[in-house]
């Protein structure tokens, strides 16, 4: 099986604060911990077992800039077999449509019977999935938790609606899914593992090498600024030394009926 | 602009989601009409589209036995079949409306807006909406043209229905107008969740654990605590994606509904998707190490902290109370 899996950095939240510039027109960005999108990282597991199990080839990929070349060498050193940078000054303004523009002009060169996504990346969108598989009018399916193959030009695929509920599907081959934590337990990567893929050549493509034109990439839809929201009041923040905040907190919980 | 709302719904009911949308679609278009649009099949369909009147002024019903299940891939070329031109839909952003939204919007050749939160404003065909970023941590303003239509996935819980709307819709049956619903992705069945040893759903106090513990030795020091408490272990996502507890012990929209009278999240970030597993008010006690987390603004009473410090000294004092 060819699995093509689209992966993204993004800022570590877990490790980061994620605080205003001074001018409130963006995130603090230095001194941020960029990492593979967490999800992005189960897709390229899922990929990696797949492959181990039926055999043909794992891609990962990625618009971004000459940064972004780590994230997929942690991915091949992961066990992905290539890796393609898609990179260009006219990509910089892209939305999640024109992402997906530049990830399907990408697509066509090569021929994939399964293109992976993660849920969603640190924007929270969840976009660029279900964008890109109605772009190259493939099935598509989200939220995916089980990948089982089932006969030659199909997968069951589980999907994780609420409550934990798993809705099973039969998705005929070639697709896009896009993958939910969870699915299974990525892999450790040492830095053993990074350097072995240290000196591979990752082939970047521009937008005149991918066939498209400024047109094709969208960006239609603009963020104008960040802010922190005024919530109103908030939780009211019990301060002092550890002894006096513990105090407090059971005084509190006993009152609530919290300790029994 | 003509608005649209599609709307979900299980065993005859509609989603609390509708009243949502038919509110968010009063801000983006006040005064104007708005029609509901529900698919499915049988009686329950007939009296999901009458629920709904009060809120729409039109309902478009669409029976066909193939839209028993809502399979994102059918319902959506039942969209792009319906929809006028440069048609503006509202969806809940539930795991239907994020699988539905991106590709119906690629199809209509329209914008789309993901996980909206709130109505910013509207000049002429500008929309201007709020969404959050980062796990919740920083909110942005997200512009758009409305020219072209738009695919407008609504954060379920974001807007107050207007509980004495009182639309008077009519409902007009378009099941003729299906279109060609082949689909390369074909419904197989529901599997539910498994039911775990602790029913977290029926306990009052919850010790709720999240990435914020780090490792799953340090789990011990969260089972002490609920031990001390009397209270029962439950947690966010990542720590059951991590197997360091069951799927029967998650809280979330992806996991279970909880209405406890105390819960304590420690080293939670508090994103909306384990927020919404919270019902029935309780008093929420937040304990995480960034005094920005979002958990903060949503909580009652919050300490800035590190979890791994202070649990067991909040345990130790317990103990010592109750012995
Ligand atoms: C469709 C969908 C469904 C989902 N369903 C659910 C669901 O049902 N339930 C759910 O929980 N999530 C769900 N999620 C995931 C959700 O979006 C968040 O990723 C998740 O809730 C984050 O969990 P967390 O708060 O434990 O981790 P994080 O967001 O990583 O937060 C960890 C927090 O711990 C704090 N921390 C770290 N170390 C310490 C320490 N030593 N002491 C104190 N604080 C510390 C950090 O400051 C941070 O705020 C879903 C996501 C999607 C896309
Ligand atoms: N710049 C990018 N390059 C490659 N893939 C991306 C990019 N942005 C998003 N994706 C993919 O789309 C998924 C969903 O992201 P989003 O739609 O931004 O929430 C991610 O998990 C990635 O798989």
């Amino acid at each position: 099986m060819e699995i093509l899996v689209c992966v993204t950095r993004v800022p570590d939240t877990a490790e980061n604060e994620i605080e205003l510039n001074s001018a409130g027109n963006d995130i603090e960005r230095d001194d941020l911990v960029y990492s593979v999108n967490e999800w992005d990282n189960y897709a390229v597991e899922e990929a990696i077992q797949i492959r181990d199990r039926v055999g043909g080839s794992v891609t990962v990929i990625t618009v971004g800039d000459d940064e972004s070349d780590e994230i997929l060498r942690r991915e091949m050193a992961m066990g992905a077999d290539k890796g393609i940078l898609l990179s260009d000054d006219a990509f910089e303004k892209a939305d999640g449509q024109g992402i997906a523009a530049i990830l399907k002009a990408a697509a066509a060169q090569g021929s994939y019977d399964l293109i992976l996504t993660g849920a969603q990346s640190e924007g929270g969108a969840g976009e660029v999935g279900g964008m890109l598989a109605a772009m190259l009018d493939l099935p598509y399916a989200s939220l995916v938790v089980s990948i089982e193959e089932s006969g030659d030009n199909s997968v069951k695929v589980g999907r994780e609606i609420e409550g934990g509920t798993i809705e099973m599907n039969e998705i005929s081959l070639p697709c896009v899914l896009s993958i939910q934590t969870g699915i299974n337990e990525p892999r450790y990567v040492g830095i053993r593992g990074i350097r072995k893929v240290a000196n591979v050549d990752i082939p970047v493509q521009s937008i005149s090498e991918l066939g498209i034109t400024d047109s094709d990439v969208s960006s239609s839809v603009k963020r104008l600024d960040y802010f922190v929201p005024d919530m109103g009041e908030g939780a009211e923040m019990l301060e002092g030394d550890d002894e006096e905040i513990i105090d407090k907190l059971i005084e509190m919980l006993k009152a609530k009926g919290g300790i029994k | 602009m003509k608005l649209f709302a599609y709307i979900t719904h299980r065993d005859g009911t509609a989603d609390d989601s509708a009243q949502e949308l038919a509110a968010a679609a009063a801000q983006i278009a006040p005064g104007e009409a708005v029609t509901a649009i529900v698919t499915g099949s049988g009686e329950d369909l007939q009296t999901v589209c009458d629920q709904i009147t009060s809120s729409f002024s039109e309902v478009i019903k669409v029976d066909s036995s193939e839209l028993g299940y809502p399979n994102g891939e059918l319902i959506r070329k039942v969209l792009t079949n319906l929809l006028p031109e440069n048609a503006g839909i509202l969806i809940a952003h539930n795991t239907f409306g994020m699988d539905l939204g991106p590709g119906l919007s690629i199809k209509l050749g329209s914008v789309f807006l993901a996980d909206v939160v709130g109505i910013d404003k509207i000049d002429g065909d500008q929309l201007t909406v709020v969404r959050q970023e980062f796990g919740g941590q920083v909110s942005t303003h997200v512009q758009c043209s409305l020219a072209a239509g738009a695919v407008i996935n609504i954060r379920p819980g974001s807007f107050a229905a207007d509980e004495n709307a009182e639309a008077g819709g009519s409902v007009t049956d378009r099941s003729g107008d299906t279109g060609d619903l082949t689909s390369g992705r074909k419904f197989l069945e529901l599997v539910e969740a498994e039911v775990g040893d602790v029913d977290i759903t029926k306990e009052d106090v919850l010790i709720a654990v999240g990435r914020g513990i780090e490792d799953e030795d340090n789990l011990e020091i969260v089972e002490e605590l609920a031990e001390a408490m009397g209270a029962a272990v439950a947690c966010s996502r990542p720590v059951v994606d991590a197997k360091w507890l069951e799927k029967s012990r998650q809280v979330g929209t992806s996991g279970l509904t909880v209405k406890p009278k105390v819960y304590l999240a420690c080293g939670i970030s508090g994103s909306f998707q384990h927020m919404g597993g919270i019902k029935g008010n309780p008093f929420v006690v937040a304990i995480n190490k960034n005094p920005k987390a979002p958990i903060f603004q949503v909580a009652d009473v919050g300490i800035v902290t590190d979890i791994l410090d202070f649990l067991p000294e909040l345990t130790e004092k317990i103990e010592e109370i109750s012995s």
